[in-house]
């Protein structure tokens, strides 16, 4: 029991940061049709870049806010001036021109950073744990599954609550009739897409004190949430939380019960969701 | 197409190709071995990506399949190389994978086939890298002995002679592919290329022709995952990689998609300059991730195009 416990503890957490990744891969598959390979890079990166500041200021609320913030503008980069203007609609281009840039972060991080892998210490505020009975909860690990409930709350708000989330689901129906009445439609995707990059950023930083950071982790975390963003439908934000804590648990339970086979339960599961409904859970399309 | 300098320009090749190891020191004539073998891995990947239309990030999967069905008949089951089971085996395998893939994969379309069949492939490699007991894990299987041909004197422990070796089965490889896509079958591929909707009003069971193609493809993948087998003498889980699916996908770009003999000119670039780069810095991924974006950047019709527009003039 306590093992289960313990488990499904685990599965959620690391689901919360599957969370993170797939939500930001899911805004820029669904909404604006864009493939990141760098996502894994940009998660990778954005830690490695908290660590450096953790480790000169000793505060870890200032490397997250540092992580996401550099992730950020590299995304806005990455969009604005190689993505936007000749490859926004020609998903193989993307797909080269990100799995370039993965390529080049992964090796200029082990340039830095060095091979050996490295954990983020935990702030000090969330270092304890609570108890009930036999079973340990730690303070830090509480916190990330409250901060990736309030994130979803933050996007879904974003989505389909404000101003900007409307005219990019209208940017997607008709391109040029949404900036035929004004609109500067290159604003709002340079937005979204910068989001989507600074939450990975931040998810590097967060993901840092519990499952460390080390070389051949972009391409690993990638793998996972392109997974959950097949199983959760593209550009759905529930199916990416849905399928986030699925692939969590899945991933969490496999590793302790079939540590040889663990990955391919996870397939089994892609391929048994693929099976019933191809467009994922919550797929439209 | 039709072009009376192209049969002059593929008699030159051959001719180069084949005196190759009297010029060259055996070092380049083992890393043309390699062009060559990722040549009709490349080129079996643009029956898919070039005349198909279907993107595949995870062509790697057929690739690896069969350097793991070999490295394993080689090294747990027959200690030493029985080439016929084992090249029948590894194409067998390599089809088998297709096959199972495609049903699950082929029903999805564009980006979502694409992440389906990394995913897929990612899967494998991580079945590679967890199966120690099968598959040694990340060590790989070592120990794999080329195939014996001294009967017919032939010795392919030699540079020289294993080049031969691959250099006869690229040409029959290129030869089938090339009868693949100019057979009815192909042009039908190219049609669905073009406009599947126009394909289907036309009669065609659309599924179908993308499942065959699918499989044809993945047989050859698997051909040149064998000779990378014995070319390398080992296997690791890296043949089953993203990066290795990404390398070859950036081979065909680079060579030009839906040309067929270009992303083997592709894949001889991408390995030269590999190989050069390796030599100068340890951080040649940064130079290979800068060829990725400039490739699609500056490049994009690839270089075949550029060669046969030259030859045009």
């Amino acid at each position: 029991m306590v093992f289960f416990i313990n488990q499904t503890i685990n599965g959620i957490v690391f689901g919360m940061l599957l969370f993170l990744l797939a939500a930001g891969l899911s805004l820029m598959l669904g909404i604006m049709r864009i493939v990141n390979l760098a996502h894994g890079s940009y998660y990778l990166l954005g830690g490695y870049i908290g660590f450096s500041i953790a480790k000169h200021t000793n505060n870890f609320f200032l490397a997250c806010l540092g992580g996401l913030l550099a992730i950020g503008i590299l995304g806005m980069f990455t969009y604005k001036v190689i993505l936007e203007k000749r490859f926004a609609r020609e998903a193989l281009g993307q797909v080269l021109i990100t799995f370039g840039m993965l390529l080049i972060i992964s090796d200029l991080c082990r340039w830095i950073w060095g091979g050996i892998p490295l954990a983020i210490p935990k702030p000090q505020i969330l270092q304890g744990a609570i108890y009930f009975g036999k079973i340990v909860f730690p303070l830090y690990r509480l916190a990330v599954i409250i901060m990736g409930g309030v994130i979803l709350i933050f996007l879904w708000w974003f989505q389909e609550r404000t101003k900007y989330g409307a005219i990019v689901r209208a940017g997607v129906d008709d391109d040029e009739m949404t900036q035929g009445i004004g609109i500067n439609i290159s604003f709002v995707k340079t937005l979204i897409f910068s989001i989507g990059a600074l939450i990975a950023g931040f998810a590097g930083v967060v993901g840092g004190p519990f499952i460390g950071l080390s070389t051949g982790l972009d391409i690993d975390i990638l793998l996972l949430a392109i997974v959950v963003v097949i199983i959760g439908g593209m550009g759905s934000l529930w199916g990416a939380f849905v399928g986030a804590l699925l692939i969590g648990l899945i991933d969490s339970f496999g590793k302790s019960l079939l540590p040889e086979l663990s990955i391919f339960t996870i397939f089994a599961t892609m391929v048994i969701v693929l099976a019933i409904k191809p467009s994922g859970i919550f797929g439209t399309k | 197409m039709k072009n009376p300098k192209l049969p002059i320009a593929i008699v030159i090749i051959l001719a180069f190709l084949s005196t190759l190891p009297l010029f060259l020191p055996p070092y380049y004539t083992g890393l043309f071995s390699l062009m060559i073998i990722f040549g009709i891995f490349a080129m079996s990947l643009d029956i898919l990506q070039g005349y198909t239309g279907l993107p595949s990030l995870g062509h790697a999967a057929f690739f690896g399949t069969s350097a793991y069905m070999v490295g394993i008949l080689n090294v747990k089951i027959f200690k030493g190389c029985n080439f016929g089971v084992e090249l029948i085996t590894g194409i067998l395998s390599a089809a088998v994978v297709a096959s199972i893939l495609g049903l699950i994969v082929l029903r999805s379309k564009e980006v979502y086939l694409l992440m389906i069949l990394m995913a897929s492939s990612m899967m494998l490699w991580g079945i590679a890298f967890k199966w120690r007991s099968l598959t040694g894990g990340d060590d790989g299987l070592p120990g794999i002995s080329r195939p014996d041909l001294r009967p017919i004197h032939w010795d392919l422990g030699s540079t020289t002679h294993f080049y031969y070796f691959v250099l006869l089965f690229f040409i029959v490889a290129a030869v089938l592919m090339y009868l693949v896509v100019h057979s009815s079958f192909g042009h039908t591929l190219l049609g669905i290329r073009e406009s599947e909707t126009r394909m289907r009003s036309l009669g065609y069971n659309i599924w179908l022709q993308k499942y065959i193609a699918f499989i044809v493809s993945a047989v050859f993948a698997g051909l040149a995952g064998i000779l990378i087998a014995y070319y390398n003498g080992f296997v690791s889980p890296a043949e089953l990689h993203l990066v290795t699916s990404a390398e070859v996908l950036i081979m065909v770009i680079l060579g030009g998609a839906g040309t067929l003999f270009g992303p083997a000119i592709g894949a001889g670039i991408i390995i030269l300059i590999k190989n050069f780069v390796s030599g100068y810095t340890e951080h040649w991924m940064i130079i290979l991730g800068a060829i990725y974006i400039f490739t699609v950047m500056f490049a994009p019709q690839g270089v075949y195009r550029l060669f046969r527009q030259f030859l045009q003039k």
